[in-house]
């Protein structure tokens, strides 16, 4: 076993070595613009960049024309948003999101609000399901989008995505899904799930950062957008840029080796996140799990280990790469939106770790992972004021503390 | 982010880590800082009242590893000072031994006021 280890797969992943393989011959041979229309380079990669279009395009249900290439999925949500908001201003200016979505989508909503639009924030439960009679009662006239996640990449909590498609679809709405954490892990149909849009991103399941896609709905209902990027009219004129080729091309290959394995790597993943959960659980007490505890990304676990605060438990475990929603990791002093937005107490959220697992995580890894843990809660709780506070029998909250 | 080798030293041998007895009246207890600010720091002192001197110090912390770093260098500190002497130890003195940046400049006021309140409470104490 290699340390460290690597659990921070929400984050990114690594490039798989066939991804890299079947990328390396368009760095130099094959190197022409995908736009240039008079010669063999150009015609040459144009080729395989429609058919690396096709083929991720097919992956969600849709077709190759509906799939605009972006430099990622922070793209994708911008030019969703805006894009959609601009272009249907005349018929109304007012957004439907939730307040756990990636700040992709919330800075953009922001932004819209600063212009006149109308933004709401749907109400979150304790575990990151939002209420679907809530958001069929939210959608006006002058609605023109609904954006929510596939899953959460905090908490891993996922959206019920058909039954937000079948509101949205009868109440004549877009429906956009920041599904980021979920293409190539969990099942995506954007027909049967009627989404209007969906944004992806190659580095999250083993392609090459930098490189991301906007599924952009072509018929029933034909979707427009206003660009964000202009230029040289690539993409249908919704996004200008040379083309990425190796990044396309490694984005095809990465998604098609994740949906070769989908089934039998969530089932497996699925089975390592309850067993780090249970290894941890069995050994350790005031351990709270943050987001559903089933309807979850397979490779999420986000725990929270009360009395100790999650910086110091990182710096435990320094042969572990994992994250944490504690304020200390950031520059800003805030603890995690997301947890804030769920109802976690603030306390609970400087205690929490995300676990992630993926393609090379191994059973010997979540056993080594599980036992640094133990051993860091432990110590720490050792020298916990909270702990032994709790262990006296003092009730926390009724304790009049001094905050600075 | 990076951490100085001091602040790693001491969160990984950290001073001082424990309670003491804090009915007993030459104890002063400090209790500083909030769970939802994310760090809270308990800071003892046993006192020799014939001679004012700081005999022993305790401390345990729930935050980060500055935090934790900051209080076990105010108990080493605090150790064989008058309480007077104490009362005169200042942050800026825990940021320049620790080499703390500045976002975690916090950590070494919320251990002077550790220590403060460590102070106040044993005099209040001595009082009753």
């Amino acid at each position: 076993m290699k340390l460290p280890i690597y659990l921070d797969y929400n984050a990114t992943t690594p490039v798989d070595p066939k991804v890299v393989e079947t990328m390396m011959p368009f760095f130099t041979e094959s190197f022409g613009n995908a736009a240039s229309r008079n010669h063999s380079f150009g015609w040459q990669v144009e080729k395989v960049v429609e058919d690396a279009r096709e083929s991720i395009g097919n992956a969600i249900g849709a077709g190759g024309k509906e799939i605009v290439f972006t430099s990622g999925a922070t793209e994708s949500d911008n030019l969703a948003i805006l894009g959609v908001a601009n272009f249907y201003q005349k018929k109304g200016k007012h957004i439907i999101t939730s307040p756990i979505e990636h700040k992709a989508v919330i800075d953009p909503c922001h932004a819209l609000e600063q212009q006149g639009y109308e933004i709401t924030f749907l109400n979150v439960e304790k575990n990151g399901c939002i209420d679907l009679n809530q958001l069929a009662d939210s959608i006006r006239d002058d609605t023109i989008l609904v954006s929510l996640m596939a899953g959460n990449n905090e908490i891993g909590t996922l959206n019920p995505l058909k039954e937000i498609g079948e509101i949205t679809r009868e109440k004549g709405v877009l429906f956009h899904t920041d599904a980021t954490q979920g293409v190539g892990k969990i099942p995506i149909d954007v027909e049967e799930m009627k989404i209007d849009l969906l944004s992806m991103s190659a580095h999250k399941m083993y392609g090459p950062k930098g490189m991301g896609a906007l599924y952009v709905r072509r018929k029933k209902p034909r979707v427009r957008l206003s660009p964000i990027m202009f230029g040289g009219g690539h993409e249908r004129g919704m996004r200008s840029g040379t083309l990425n080729v190796t990044g396309i091309v490694g984005f095809a290959k990465a998604l098609e080796l994740s949906m070769d394995e989908m089934a039998s790597e969530a089932e497996r993943l699925t089975g390592l996140r309850q067993r780090l959960f249970e290894r941890l659980t069995s050994e350790l007490d005031y351990i709270f799990l943050n987001g559903h505890p089933t309807e979850r990304l397979p490779n999420n676990l986000n725990l929270s280990f009360g009395y100790v605060e999650g910086e110091s438990l990182m710096m435990g475990v320094s042969e572990l790469a994992v994250s944490s929603g504690s304020a200390c990791t950031s520059a800003s002093l805030e603890p995690s939106y997301v947890l804030r937005a769920l109802g976690v107490g603030d306390d609970l959220a400087h205690s929490s770790i995300r676990f992630g697992m993926g393609r090379f995580t191994t059973v010997e890894e979540v056993d080594y992972a599980a036992e640094q843990m133990i051993s860091a809660v432990k110590r720490l709780r050792e020298m916990s004021p909270l702990y032994e506070m709790v262990q006296e029998g003092v009730d926390l909250s009724t304790v009049k503390w001094s905050s600075h | 982010m990076a951490y100085s080798e001091k602040v790693i030293d001491h969160y990984k041998e950290p001073r001082n880590v424990g309670s003491l007895d804090k009915n007993n009246t030459n104890v002063g207890t400090g209790l500083v800082g909030a769970p939802e600010c994310g760090d809270v720091m308990k800071l003892q002192i046993q006192v020799n009242p014939e001679t004012n001197e700081i005999v022993d110090a305790k401390f345990k912390t729930f935050g980060c590893g500055s935090a934790i770093a900051s209080s076990s260098l105010a108990t080493e500190w605090v150790k064989g000072k008058s309480i007077d002497q104490a009362m005169s130890i200042q942050n800026t003195q825990i940021v320049e031994e620790l080499s703390l940046p500045p976002v975690k400049i916090h950590c070494s006021v919320l251990a002077e006021d550790a220590i403060k309140a460590a102070i106040s409470d044993y005099k209040s104490r001595r009082e009753d």
